[in-house]
This record gives C-alpha cells, sequence and structure tokens, in this order.
C-alpha cells in the first residue's frame, strides 16, 4: 500500500501496479482498461508517490507474479545486481535527476543498462517531461550491426518499407527503387507480406536479396512474417537476413501472437548460424507497440506503457539490428490524439534506449485517430532531436496495404537535412558510388540511365 | 509569367507497377505543394467519413422496398468522441435499445443490421444498392429475414447482441470500414452463425472491401450469399468457414 496525502485529501495506492498506472500520462488505452487515475490531482499525487520508492522495491515487488508470467521471469531472473550498483541506492525521483546530471554520461548509461528493469524505465518516464525524455535518450548511444552499422551518434537510418496490397513483385521493386533513389533503406529493406504463406514470402525474399547482390547495396532485407514461417523458411534455404516477429510485455500477451520465449531462442539461433551479416551479426527485428496487451485481453491490470516496457525486456534478450516501437497504429482507443502518440513515442524510445536497445519509431497514425501530418512532423523531428536510430520510409507516407500512414523517404530528407544527420556510413558511401548523394549527402537529380531505373525491374 | 517546362522525373515509369505513391518528385527534398494537397484532400475525406452521421431517415424510406419493419437503435456510445475511444460501449445495446428489443420477436434465419461503424458515408452511399441484389437472393433459397436494424455508434459486436435478441440463426452486420486515404466508403459484411453476446471475431467471416471501385454490389452479394449458404449448410461460421471457402477469391 502506498498513500499520500494532499490537503487533507490521503490518496491511497493499493500496490506498485496500481501506482504505476495512476502516475502514468493520460491516454486513452488506460482510461478503456479502468486503470488510470480519476483526476488530475490523483494523477500527480501518485506521481509525488512513486518518486519515493526506492529502485530496489522494484526487485521486489512484481507487477505480475513470478509463477505466472514468463515475461517477469525474464526479466528478474536476468537482472544483472552489478551493473544496479551504481544507482541500488536510488529511488525513481532520484533516478530522474541522476539521469539528466551532466556526471551521467553515455558512458555510464551503457554500464548500468542491464542493472535497470523495465518498470524502473517505465516509472522514471512518467516522471519525465518530454524534454527530459529526450534529453536522456540523446545520451545513450546504442549501435548495431549487420551489413551496415546503424545507431552511431549524428547518423539517422531509415526501414524501407515497400509494401504492396497483392505482393505483387514488381510492385514491390518500384517502390523498393524509388525508395533507394531518395536514399532511403539503410536500416532495412523490410516488407509486410499481405499473406504469410512461405512460398510468397520466400518469393519476395528472393525478389530482395537479388537485388541487394546486383547492386551491392550494403544493407538488410526482412519479410515481416510470423517466426514460424520464417523458421520454416530458414531451413529451406531461403535468403533470411533478419528474422522478425511481433513482441510484447507479457508471456500472454506473447502467446497470442503465437510465440515463447522457447520459440523465440530458437528462431534465434537458426538466424545466427546463417551468419549472413559482414559487419556484425545483430540478426533480430522487433515490433512493438503500447496497447497491444489490452488489446489481446492479456494486460493484468498493468498500464499500457509499463507493458511496452516489459517488452523490451524480451528484445534485449536477443541483441536485436531494430527494435521499431509501431507507435501510431493501435488505433485511438489506445492512444487517442497526436499528443498521445507524441508522448508514447518518447515514453518508447527513452525507455527502449535506456534498456540498451537500438531503438526506431513508425512515427505513424491511423485515419480515426486525432492526429495528421503536422502531428507526424512534429513526432519525427523530436525523434530525431532525440537520437532515434531509425524511423520508416513509405512512398508518400502512404501505406496502400496496411492502409496508415508514416513517414515517406521525403520525411527522412528533412530530418537529415534540418539536423544535420547522415545514413549509416556504409550505405552512405554507397549512395555516393550511385550518384544518388553529393559527398555532402546532398540528393542529386536522379539520371534517366541510373541502373536502378534500367535494370531493378525484371 | 513564361512557363518554365520541367525535364520529366525518370522515375515516373516506375508507377506503372503500383498505386503507391512514387515518383512524386521533390521541391528541395520535400514533398511538393501539388502532392501534399492531394494527400491533405485523401485525408480529409476520410476524417469526413469518421464523422459522418447515418442517414436514418432517408436509409429508412429506401429500405420500406424490402417489406420489413424496420428498427433504430443506439449503442451505449453517446457521441462519436467516446465512440473512438470505448471500442467497449459500440459493442453493446443502450439500455433503451435493449428495452425496445425486448418483445417477443418471431425466429428467423437471417438478421440484416446495419451499423455506422467508422465510416456512415458508406452506409449512406452502398447498402440500399448492396441490398437491392442480396435480398432477393436469400429470399429466393428460402431464407426467412428478421426485422432489418440500423443501428448507430455501432461496432460489429453489436449484431450478436442484436440477432440474439431477434431470434435470428445468423448475423448480418453490414457496417463503415475504417477508411483509408484511397478509399473513405467501404462496406465490411460480417457474417456470424448462432449469434450471441461474447462472440469474438474469429468466429466470423468478413467481406470487405464493398463499393463500386472495390468489390463491386454483384461481386459482394455472391460472395455473402456463398458464405451465408455454407453458414446454414455447415451451422458454423468463422475461421473453420473461411478454410473451405474454395470459391472466395473468384
Amino acid at each position: 500500500m502506498y498513500r499520500h496525502i494532499i490537503k487533507s485529501k490521503v490518496y491511497k495506492f493499493a500496490d506498485l501496479k496500481d501506482l504505476l498506472a495512476k502516475a502514468s500520462p493520460c491516454r486513452s488505452g488506460d482510461e478503456l482498461a479502468g486503470v488510470c487515475a480519476a483526476t488530475y490531482e490523483e494523477r500527480v499525487a501518485a506521481q509525488i508517490t512513486l518518486a519515493d520508492v526506492p529502485l530496489k522495491t522494484f526487485l521486489n515487488e512484481v507487477v505480475i507474479p513470478y509463477e505466472n508470467d514468463e515475461v517477469t521471469r525474464l526479466i528478474i531472473d536476468t537482472h544483472n545486481v552489478n551493473a544496479f550498483g551504481q544507482i541500488s541506492h536510488l529511488t525513481v525521483g532520484d533516478f530522474c535527476d541522476w539521469l539528466l546530471s551532466d556526471h551521467t554520461t553515455t558512458e555510464t548509461l551503457q554500464n548500468i543498462a542491464a542493472g535497470i528493469t523495465p518498470e524502473m524505465a517505465a516509472a522514471v518516464s512518467k516522471l519525465m517531461r518530454n524534454q527530459d525524455l529526450i534529453a536522456v535518450a540523446k545520451k545513450c548511444e546504442v549501435v548495431t550491426r549487420f551489413r551496415n552499422t546503424i545507431g552511431l551518434r549524428g547518423h539517422f537510418s531509415t526501414r524501407l518499407q515497400p509494401n504492396h496490397p497483392t505482393d505483387e513483385p514488381k510492385g514491390v521493386a518500384a517502390s523498393i527503387i524509388d525508395g533507394l533513389l531518395y536514399g532511403s533503406g539503410d536500416a532495412v529493406i523490410g516488407i509486410n507480406p499481405a499473406t504469410d504463406s512461405p512460398a510468397a514470402v520466400a518469393n519476395l525474399l528472393r525478389l530482395i536479396d537479388n537485388l541487394r547482390q546486383q547492386f551491392d547495396i550494403p544493407t538488410q532485407s526482412c519479410v515481416l512474417s510470423h517466426i514460424t514461417t520464417t523458421l520454416q523458411l530458414i531451413n529451406e534455404g531461403a535468403p533470411v537476413d533478419l528474422c522478425f516477429q511481433s513482441i510484447a510485455g507479457t508471456g500472454r500477451t506473447n502467446a497470442s501472437f503465437g510465440i515463447d520465449l522457447a520459440l523465440l531462442d530458437e528462431a534465434y539461433d537458426a538466424t545466427l548460424s546463417l551468419n549472413r551479416g559482414t559487419v556484425g551479426n545483430n540478426v533480430m527485428y522487433f515490433e512493438t507497440g503500447q496497447g497491444s496487451s489490452l488489446s489481446a485481453n492479456a494486460s493484468f491490470g498493468v498500464d499500457q506503457q509499463t507493458c511496452e516496457a516489459r517488452a523490451y525486456a524480451v528484445a534485449r534478450r536477443y541483441n536485436p539490428l531494430l527494435v521499431n516501437t509501431v507507435v501510431g497504429f493501435i488505433g485511438p482507443e489506445y492512444l487517442y490524439d497526436g499528443k498521445q502518440i507524441i508522448r508514447a513515442a518518447l515514453e518508447d524510445h527513452f525507455c527502449g534506449k535506456l534498456l540498451g536497445l537500438p531503438m526506431g519509431v513508425d512515427v505513424c497514425y491511423t485515419n480515426h485517430a486525432e492526429a495528421d501530418q503536422d502531428d507526424m512532423d512534429n513526432l519525427l523531428t523530436l525523434l530525431g532531436v532525440a537520437g532515434c536510430n531509425f524511423v520508416m520510409g513509405i512512398p508518400g507516407s502512404d501505406d496502400i496495404m496496411l492502409n496508415y500512414q508514416s513517414t515517406s523517404f521525403h520525411d527522412a530528407l528533412y530530418l537529415r537535412k534540418v539536423l544535420g544527420l547522415r545514413p549509416a556510413p556504409e550505405f552512405e558511401l554507397w549512395l555516393m558510388k550511385q550518384g544518388i548523394i553529393d559527398d555532402k549527402g546532398n540528393l542529386l537529380s536522379v539520371n534517366p540511365a541510373h541502373g536502378l531505373l534500367a535494370g531493378g525491374i525484371t | 509569367m513564361k512557363k518554365v517546362i520541367k525535364p520529366a522525373d525518370p522515375l515516373i515509369a516506375l508507377q506503372e507497377y503500383t498505386a503507391a505513391r512514387i515518383a512524386i518528385g521533390r521541391a528541395g527534398t520535400s514533398i511538393p505543394l501539388k502532392q501534399s494537397l492531394e494527400f491533405k484532400l485523401a485525408h480529409a475525406h476520410a476524417r469526413d467519413a469518421v464523422y459522418s452521421a447515418l442517414a436514418v431517415e432517408a436509409l429508412t424510406v429506401r429500405l420500406k422496398q424490402f417489406e420489413l419493419p424496420v428498427l433504430h437503435l443506439h449503442s451505449m456510445a453517446g457521441y462519436r468522441e467516446q465512440y473512438l475511444q470505448r471500442p467497449d460501449l459500440g459493442r453493446k445495446l443502450s439500455q433503451e435499445s435493449v428495452t425496445e428489443l425486448a418483445h417477443g420477436a418471431t425466429p428467423a434465419d437471417i438478421a440484416v443490421i446495419i451499423a455506422d461503424g467508422l465510416s456512415a458515408i458508406a452506409i449512406n452511399t452502398n447498402v440500399i444498392e448492396l441490398l437491392e441484389l442480396l435480398i432477393p437472393m436469400l429470399r429466393f433459397a428460402g431464407f426467412t429475414l428478421a426485422d432489418i436494424v440500423l443501428v448507430e455508434q455501432g461496432r460489429v459486436a453489436i449484431g450478436d447482441e442484436i440477432a440474439s435478441a431477434l431470434r435470428a440463426r445468423l448475423s448480418l452486420v453490414l457496417i463503415g470500414e475504417r477508411p483509408g486515404l484511397s478509399s473513405a466508403d467501404s462496406v465490411g459484411a460480417y457474417l456470424t452463425y448462432n449469434p450471441k453476446p461474447g462472440l469474438t471475431d474469429e468466429l466470423r467471416n468478413c467481406v470487405s472491401n464493398i463499393r463500386p471501385q472495390g468489390l463491386t454490389y454483384k461481386q459482394a452479394s455472391k460472395k455473402i450469399f456463398y458464405l451465408v449458404q455454407e453458414a446454414f449448410r455447415r451451422k458454423l461460421s468463422g475461421v473453420a468457414l473461411k478454410d473451405n471457402a474454395g470459391s472466395l477469391h473468384e
């Protein structure tokens, strides 16, 4: 039981789970779940109370019982006590000030990452303003490698997302070529397939792999099929670079996705064994998003942002190349408007980075959310300042397969221009060699005789 | 002012292969204004569709041709903003509507339930034409129909409660789908055999994207009719039915 008194009104919070939920900034998903604060005052009372909770408490009081949930077991069993040592004396509130302190550097944060549990990260994020989330995330640097180097300070990458409603190979190829000529695709060329049939997925994998080899592109490919499909394709010898899976922060949600840690272990080992990376061997690509556990009726009364942070415990077990929070895809019943989407994205990016993950964000919205391109411009710019590793690159922001709006090839170029950011170094060199950008990173006019136009679609 | 002739964008040829917004050019590195305004217009259509209202009176007049009573119901979601944030309320009938349905209904095979969903415009513009093809097919095959229901601020699952109260063996919910940038007026049809409150989506079959530029009324009515027949023949709906629906994609 936690309590706080404001002007003779006594606020009581049943347990840590309740306190975290009531301290969470307002969002529709927590209202839908009935776990959020009832008044503005109660929310701040919860935040004041949470600030006084020692970080050590999070190791003794779990939000979902250890016996019931394999994600809780993962969090507790893999907690690094040595890394925790440096912050073990702090309360959540002290931790907030400590994170912001000028003495806390990139290196300090890297050293303690394994000592921070997702719930600690979620808790401190709830006390932070947007600018705090940005300032601390910017201090984190998480670098990963496969055929290029992603996440270096001053660099900013994109997943080229060339989706097509029927997986038509030439349609997919056309979007890939368009994207490459706009400098997109250094994080991954990643397709959401319209069907999960192994044969169709294998066709798409071969399509990207052939193109990559033909033009010697230093990037990686991925078709975002279910992990069981990917496993089957690995066994059949398909050219799998990265293994994709959607993951969440409770075992029951993961079960609703048809996965558990054992299956993820198996797929991770299988993908590693292919040894296809050239400069590194980060082989996993995960997607997450606030609200998925409530949507699967598997949130155990835990607020959606804490559930999301718990998904990062799953992700970091597998040294992923990319973790993407698909923040605005889930719809207004979880994140109602631009304000909530922006806040959630900054929280996810901060929590992921703090826990040591290579975070990217799908800066996106659906047509029934109270959001538009201006909100996405704001969020994209904030994420650029915060040092986000990557965003999506979609022709004209319009995903004609998934029917939602994300960031365009142009959006990434805008961000690189206004913030002086550059693509992954290996990919940047390739863009120069291909005559797509000049040595200052400026986009050049497309040569009508460019090989990608002449020979890219076959 | 002298018109400047710009050289053609060499990427244009790629547009042949996909409806994606490729080869849209650039102003600096940004999206040119013309393209930006086109996008805004498409988004405006989608937004207007989300906030459009069911044309209850006009629809009621046109539904008279089917010579069935037409009921007007409302979900527990009082208004659109609440509907968007509380899907649970859109799945339940308001207390008044529950009372209205409480009078004893005669059992029927099929309850046709028309809901605004996320695009009332889709219903207002497409549902009568679809039913003009579908209802005669159903009747000719010997199916009996319950009262037609118009429900405001409704989600798919509200059909379970309604059809169950109407003592129908199958519910056919026609609902406005979430608008996309290229289509703000798509109707979705959801079939549920043996409907009762509390069912989940894997027990339904869906026929999606019904509109003149998508799945035409003729194609849609044939598909729905096929699924209705199969549902009654096999006494089920949902994933198990879909797996065997070989002609579904023809």
